[in-house]
């Protein structure tokens, strides 16, 4: 039923659509309200799991681990410093290959402190061995919670459902939670064929040699590739039941016969797309949003930008002495293309700075012909010392 | 698509006042989006909140930098830049009884109402119905379908008399040619 519910609301109400056993969180501007309204509900008795709360995000991770070693569906949700506190654990969760869902309510790391959104935080742990999926829209995020738990067990794979800080998580919409009988047929009861069990005792995690420690790895990096073709299927299920897609991969709007391209993770993807109807001089421009950065497509990223001479990609995240995560990853993708396009890397909105309707064609305005280093494209040199501008 | 922001301080339902006139929209068909100004909110401290209304589907998620319509809760808020970026040909709708020069605006004495059907000063659904009163963008019981999602019983009551009381305060229609979608 398409109801009016604050994004946090919405995302509450599909987790606990996906029955989750356990759910283990500590409170982190912006995430907060997902796990309160988590409590509301199971308070109310509209949702049976075991909340336990906790005192850090690390013993959140490591009760969802837990959680999850012994058989239950378990979900956890953080935000920025609160994902640093567990990283230990998340590169743990991934490397026992135990399915756990997180929600990553996307914000800025310290320091300088902020509590506004960009996506350093999740793309700092993007190399734990998690599938990290991104939403743009608060529909996105409801679909793509519940997808998350059926990849998570059918690949044995934790999955970071990452979504906007504030601009999703804060903003009311209308916004469609899945009916339970819906979600009972999507995500049928779970049972992990590997969880602890003094009967039938089992080591996890133990110290592995360098004769078997590549290989563990070896294995990690297939799994994670192999959800390639789990998540454009699980999102077709998905779409036969309620009609509305998430994407797969990727998602591509625009014009096929389009020279320019823009790339962008997340809430910002519709900006760009009214921002297209808004400003008819930016029409003919192809959209792609990211969905799935890990494991990154690459084919399918390549097939999205055949026929374009140049795409832009628009991250929320750098790194800092090197340049943008994604457009090194995007260049180097596209280098196995018979003619890629040029590709330029620019950051925006980072810490929370609004991405307006002009910045597209502000942006294509000031594109050179060809890609300058990487930089933050709404900088505003003003406020910068003499020296550094 | 109409663009409002609503001001007032922590603690007296801004965000509320956003979501219920989003939600009063979605439930007549529009598309909607409310949400607050991002940030820490604390209780006395000045806040804002804003509401996207459209008869078509939008995506944007940017600022709203010059709001059509301006709702400002507290009239005792003397805060520099309440009537910043009002768009050209905007409209005020204050708590109280003293408008700010120069623009359309309207009063209520929503505080005052709240305080006598709730028995809470909370102005920010009177203000809300008084909206709906002077654009007639949606018909007041959307706004009371909304306030059904949020409360039951006595108090939902004394919120549907409320809402009938400041919305036949103002002007009907006054505004309704200012309404462009």
């Amino acid at each position: 039923m398409i109801e009016p519910l604050e994004g946090s609301q919405a995302i509450a109400r599909a987790v606990v659509a996906a029955r989750p056993q356990v759910v283990a969180a500590y409170p982190i501007t912006p995430q907060t309200h997902i796990v309160e309204h988590i409590a509301k509900l199971v308070a109310d008795g509209k949702a049976r799991c075991e909340l336990v709360s906790v005192e850090s995000e690390f013993s959140a991770a490591s009760v969802v681990l837990g959680a999850a070693m012994v058989g239950s569906r378990a979900y956890t949700a953080t935000a920025s410093q609160g994902v640093l506190l567990m990283s230990e654990v998340l590169y743990n969760i991934a490397g026992l290959r135990v399915p756990v869902v997180m929600t990553v309510a996307n914000r800025a790391l310290s320091a300088p402190l902020s509590i506004w959104n960009d996506q350093q935080d999740s793309m700092a742990v993007r190399d734990a061995g998690w599938v990290q999926l991104y939403c743009s829209d608060n529909q996105e995020a409801v679909d793509t919670t519940i997808q998350a738990f059926r990849l998570a067990e059918r690949l044995e794979l934790p999955v970071m459902v990452c979504v906007d800080g504030f601009t999703l998580t804060h903003t009311l919409e209308a916004i469609d939670v899945p009916e339970q009988a819906l979600v009972d047929g999507f995500l049928p009861p779970y049972r992990f064929r590997r969880a602890l069990d003094p009967q039938h005792p089992l080591s996890f995690g133990t110290l592995v040699a360098p004769d078997y420690y590549a290989e563990m790895r070896a294995l990690h990096h297939q799994a994670l590739l192999s959800a390639l073709d789990h998540i454009p299927e699980l999102d077709a299920q998905w779409a036969q039941l309620t009609g509305r897609s998430t994407g797969g991969l990727l998602r591509v709007e625009g014009d096929p016969a389009a020279s320019t391209g823009v790339l962008t993770l997340g809430s910002i993807f519709g900006t760009l797309a009214d921002a297209r109807e808004v400003h008819p001089e930016c029409g003919g421009v192809r959209l792609i949003h990211l969905r799935t950065f890990r494991p990154f497509p690459a084919a399918a990223l390549r097939e999205a930008c055949r026929g374009l001479e140049r795409l832009v990609v628009l991250e929320r995240a750098f790194s800092p002495g090197a340049g943008g995560i994604v457009t090194a990853e995007v260049r180097a993708a596209l280098a196995e293309m018979a003619q890629p396009p040029r590709v330029h890397g620019f950051a925006v909105g980072l810490g929370g700075r609004d991405v307006p309707l002009d910045l597209l064609p502000r942006l294509l305005a000031a594109l050179p012909d060809q890609p300058g280093p990487f930089s933050i494209f709404d900088l505003d040199r003003s406020k910068l010392p003499e020296a550094a501008s | 698509m109409i663009e409002l922001r609503i001001h007032g301080r922590g603690g007296q339902g801004n965000v509320v006042a956003a979501y219920l006139l989003a939600t009063a929209a979605i439930v007549e068909g529009w598309h909607a989006q409310a949400f607050p100004a991002f940030g820490a909110e604390r209780r006395g401290a000045p806040v804002t909140a804003f509401v996207r209304l459209s008869r078509e589907p939008f995506r944007r998620r940017n600022q709203i930098l010059h709001p059509d319509f301006l709702i400002i809760q507290d009239p005792a808020l003397r805060v520099p830049g309440v009537l910043d970026g009002l768009a050209a040909g905007g409209a005020v709708l204050v708590d109280g009884t003293r408008v700010p020069e120069a623009v359309e605006a309207v009063a209520l004495p929503a505080t005052r109402l709240a305080q006598e059907y709730l028995g809470r000063p909370v102005p920010n659904t009177a203000l809300v119905a008084a909206f709906l009163a002077l654009t007639r963008m949606l018909p007041l019981a959307a706004l009371a379908h909304a306030l059904e999602r949020r409360f039951t019983g006595p108090v939902l009551d004394k919120n549907l008399r409320l809402i009938e009381a400041a919305a036949a305060q103002v002007e009907p229609g006054r505004w309704q040619e200012r309404v462009h979608d």
